[in-house]
């Protein structure tokens, strides 16, 4: 199997090496390469008649001129940006105090705590949501319980809301790379920045973060994605005003059956996500294939 | 900072109480989730009155019992249908990339790794659609050529365990990939040195060393896969998954037994995940 | 008279829970002197030398630099720095930040910095290395750097936490007589600490020899060699041939110690007289107090001479440490003897039969039985 260790039977190898990759070259060709290949066709063209198609731009055309997708669009993506800085902000504390601060058995303890929420499906913790926030929900009765509002309030649908759910539904993300890159911080970097003088800020700031950047730059990557992607936080927390670009490809594929302005949206997205990851990637100086690992 | 640099006690204590309000945020939806399946009340909302064991049990109408629905239950079986299949896919194909991306050269190779990692970064949404205009073009053109009707390319569960295979294989690849790197090769060659052959070599000694990492990735995906929304959503046909399910209950507004349900799923996929854990720990136990 | 020392310690204690790592320790190291603490791994090297940088609290005791208490002051704020065991250099600065780092902690100016900073490179013979990159310096540069990065900021004492473990048994030898050329010149002083005891005799003024949280004896290096005061240091420091005995009679100037195996040792009895008659002991003699001679060639009987004879084991021959193991003929005792330097026995060979003297001056005895397995800590 290792070709590098093997000689003499060059056939063999060669032959492994062929039946190995074949699971991986269909998998990738049928399922991923052809399907986008498809998509980026279907998007190109325009239906004239049924079942007769042409090249065009149309469907490109159509979303630049129309204000409702447009705005959609970068709304998306501004939000999608801020949940990201947000849930950088919100986790790195948090993965800061596991990883440096916390030892031993309650050490992994805390870690655990933080993973096994999101082993629950996105649907149950949004759904969870709904019943903290909504008129007739937790917070609400306890507000008016406390006698702190006069009737009931409503929290649900509303921008707020959507980032509140859309860090809550990333933090996993942000909060497992942070852990391990800072795990891997020696101790005594940080007491040498002190013996040296620093203290909390300028230890932070010139050793911690630089070290932690990895980490960061991984943990933003997946979540920018992911929050980019979303299709049913906003939709269950944002109520019809969302506007969410997922809900836009969704109502032009599944509701207008309108396939090929859906697979032209589909490919704006993809585009936005690669580009904003891509610069992601050269701005902290990683490469994908770095930050899986 | 850290333990051995004395801080004041006011900064210490406030740290710690933002750890702990985290923490509350981190649970509080899963924990008002569980309570309000006991809720004595036709919506899973405030106010309390009192508990009640019917959203699981309960036979009656207005109250079915998550155990007495029959639509559920069903979507729960679709939902097993599904992931089983992707998890024994996945986890097949998984392993043989895993091999080729950690025992092989061959030109390309980085490229290929590349694009095999791509399915983590493409929205599901659009991994789902993708699929659907590319199987309905198949589908299409089949029909138009040879007359035949290929239904199985069209929406239903056949694309849906597809879809799902496609992201899930690239989770599998990678712990699989992970535990194979640490792997030594000089104990393959011990073997082949004491007269086993190649395949032998690698079903009695790879394999085993593989195994947490096999269990872990089987147990990763079988519930990304039971869990799956996105890209089912768009690939779904006639018989709904659990989650496709939930979610047509959740904006019609349902009554607490999908507080019940989402409890059982809860302590199912927690049970899981710390089985998945444990798994891939007592692999990095026996290394050290 | 307090601030003629840099630094003191006054009855330090540290436990963790029950367990005592530091031991009721004073010490007080006179400007501008090499000190080293030298002990076995576990015994509260580390522990000490963090709570001197700050790094844990002392639970008992009080710790002076410069004759003021520094108990409750930040490790940021002490006039010490540490070089840390793995070196601790920021991987993300080049070389000039790095040993910069401190200097723009205490915010001066830049043209200071990047003087001080090429001056201090010099200094520890790096001049060129300014851009470097970490990971681009060998072991014994980074060494270099580290030391640096604290030498820059002109501390009070600078505290060094085994530093040459990681590096090579070559480059080990050479950074030792470079630190110790570099303390001399800079006449900072230095606290050094390790488990290897010829680091600590080869560059000390002083040593202190610790074991279980205790300083066992504190010297010079000829002081440790040469009068060891404790069982553990005659073991710790240096090679010795060990017997297990009880003291037996006086007569005039030797006293008599009856081994456990049987014959008898003699020894000085006015460096022993606080040993009482019946006393276990454990006796040490160093393998070059012992002389060898031909078996054909019978030594004169000298008074207060012991003599005995042995068979020759095995010759290690290594230049000029070369030493013979021998078995004694009565006891059956293993012995290591020094050979000499001038090549007299260059043709001893296994079997051969040997007289070994040495006198009764060279025998140090110990009160109690020293709990096995301590032995010297040759590097
Ligand atoms: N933070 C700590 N908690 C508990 N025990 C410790 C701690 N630090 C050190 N010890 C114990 O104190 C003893 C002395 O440790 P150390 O000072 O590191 O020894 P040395 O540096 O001489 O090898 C060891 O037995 C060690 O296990
Ligand atoms: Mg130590």
């Amino acid at each position: 199997m290792t070709a590098a260790s093997s000689t003499g039977q060059g056939n063999g190898v060669r032959l492994g090496v062929v039946l190995l990759a074949t699971p991986l070259l269909l998998w990738l060709l049928v399922l991923v390469i052809l399907p986008h290949v498809d998509l980026l066709l279907v998007s190109l063209r325009e239906r004239i008649a049924f079942r007769q198609y042409e090249f065009s731009f149309a469907n490109y055309i159509a979303f630049f001129v129309e204000p409702l997708y447009w705005n959609t669009y970068v709304r998306t993506a501004v939000m999608s940006i801020m949940a990201t800085v947000l849930t950088l902000i919100i986790g790195f504390p948090v993965s800061y105090y596991i990883a440096k601060i916390m030892r031993g058995r309650g050490k992994n303890v805390l870690f655990m705590m933080c993973l096994i929420p999101f082993w629950v499906s996105e649907l149950v913790r949004t759904f969870g949501w709904m019943i903290l926030l909504r008129e007739s929900g937790v917070i609400s009765s306890f507000l008016q319980w406390a006698g702190l509002v006069d009737g009931p309030v409503e929290m649900l649908y509303n921008d707020v809301t959507i980032m509140v759910g859309l860090v809550y539904t990333s933090m996993l993300f942000m909060v497992v790379p942070l852990v391990s890159v800072l795990d891997s911080l020696d101790d005594s970097l940080i007491e040498a920045g002190y013996d040296l003088g620093g203290n909390a800020f300028t230890v932070t700031r010139d050793i911690v973060i630089p070290h932690a950047m990895p980490g960061i730059a991984s943990g933003c990557i997946v979540v920018f994605m992911l929050t980019l992607g979303n299709y049913l936080t906003p939709n269950l927390l944002g109520g019809k005003d969302s506007l969410w670009f997922t809900e836009q490809i969704y109502t032009q594929f599944i509701t207008r059956f309108n396939w090929e302005s859906g697979s032209a949206f589909g490919f704006l997205l993809l585009v936005l996500s690669s580009l904003i990851v891509w610069i992601g990637l050269k701005l902290s100086r990683q490469t994908l294939a770095d930050t899986v690992r | 900072m850290i333990p051995s640099i004395p801080q004041p006690r006011f900064y210490k204590g406030l740290y710690t109480a933002y750890v702990a309000v985290f923490f509350v945020y981190l649970a509080a939806p899963l924990i008002v989730v569980g309570v309000f399946a006991f809720n004595d009340s036709q919506f899973p909302s405030m106010p309390w009155n009192g508990a009640t064991l019917k959203w699981f049990f309960g036979d009656t109408r207005p109250a079915i019992g998550i155990f007495n629905d029959r639509q559920l239950l069903r979507s729960i079986g679709t939902s097993g249908f599904v992931a089983i299949w992707v998890t024994a896919l996945a986890v097949f194909v998984g392993t043989c990339n895993a091999f080729l991306f950690e025992r092989t050269h061959f030109p390309g190779k980085n490229l290929l790794y590349v694009v095999a990692l791509s399915p983590l970064v493409i929205p599901g949404v659009i991994l789902g659609i993708s699929i659907l205009v590319f199987s309905n073009a198949i589908a299409n053109n089949v029909e138009e050529t040879f007359g035949w009707d290929l239904a199985f390319l069209r929406p239903g569960l056949f694309l849906v365990i597809i879809g799902q295979f496609a992201f899930v294989t690239t989770i599998t690849t990678l712990v699989i990939s992970a535990r194979l790197r640490k792997f030594d090769f000089s104990l393959e060659e011990a073997a082949l040195n004491l007269g086993a052959t190649r395949a032998a070599a690698i079903r009695t000694i790879t394999i085993p060393f593989l195994k947490p990492a096999l269990i872990g990735a089987s147990i990763i995906a079988f519930l990304m896969s039971f869990e799956n929304f996105n890209t089912t959503l768009m690939l779904v046909g006639s018989d709904a998954p659990l989650t496709i399910t939930m979610f047509d209950r959740l904006k019609q507004g349902s009554t607490p037994a999908l507080n019940a349900l989402s409890l059982m799923l809860m302590v199912v996929s927690g049970a899981l995940a710390l089985l998945a854990v444990f798994a891939q720990r007592g692999g990095q136990g026996d290394k050290t | 008279m307090a601030d003629q020392f840099d630094l003191e310690c006054r009855n330090v204690g540290k436990n963790f829970d029950r367990f005592v790592a530091v031991d009721n320790v004073s010490l007080t190291i006179p400007k501008g002197s090499f000190f080293s603490i030298l002990g076995p791994s576990g015994c509260g090297k580390t522990t000490l030398l963090r709570m001197l940088a700050g790094f844990q609290e002392p639970t008992s005791g009080d710790i002076l630099i410069k004759g003021k208490s520094v108990l409750g002051v930040p490790p940021n704020r002490r006039p010490v720095n540490m070089v840390f065991q793995h070196l601790a250099l920021f991987p993300m600065m080049n070389v000039a930040d790095n040993v910069a780092y401190g200097l723009r902690r205490r915010g001066v100016d830049k043209a200071t910095i990047n003087r001080k900073v090429a001056e201090t490179l010099a200094r520890v013979g790096l001049p060129d290395s300014g851009p470097k990159q970490i990971s681009q310096l060998s072991g014994g540069q980074k060494q270099r750097i580290a030391i640096a990065r604290c030498l820059v900021l002109e501390p009070a004492v600078l505290l060094l936490d085994e530093p040459l473990g990681a590096l090579d048994l070559k480059l080990r030898e050479h950074m030792k007589v470079e630190l110790k050329q570099l303390q001399h010149e800079i006449g900072t002083t230095f606290v050094y600490i390790t488990h290897d005891q010829s680091e600590a005799l080869v560059m000390s003024d002083q040593v202190a020899v610790m074991n279980a949280g205790k300083f066992e004896q504190v010297g010079t290096p000829q002081d440790l060699y040469y009068n060891p005061q404790t069982a553990f240091v005659a073991s710790f420091v240096g090679e010795s041939n060990r017997w297990r005995g009880t003291v037996g009679e006086t007569t005039g100037d030797y006293v008599a110690i009856n081994l456990d195996k049987g014959g008898v040792i003699l020894a000085d009895k006015a460096a022993h007289a606080s040993l009482p008659t019946g006393q276990d002991v454990e006796i040490f003699v160093r393998p070059e107090a012992i002389a060898i001679g031909r078996s054909d060639a019978a030594p004169d009987p000298v008074p207060g001479n012991n003599s005995l004879t042995g068979t020759v084991e095995n010759v290690l021959f290594n230049g000029a440490a070369s030493s013979v193991q021998i078995r004694e003929t009565a006891t059956g005792h293993e012995m290591s003897v020094a050979l000499p330097q001038t090549g007299a026995f260059a043709n001893l060979r296994a079997g051969d039969v040997i007289n070994l003297a040495w006198h009764a001056s060279q025998t140090r005895c110990f009160a109690g039985v020293l709990p096995s397995g301590i032995e010297g800590g040759q590097s």
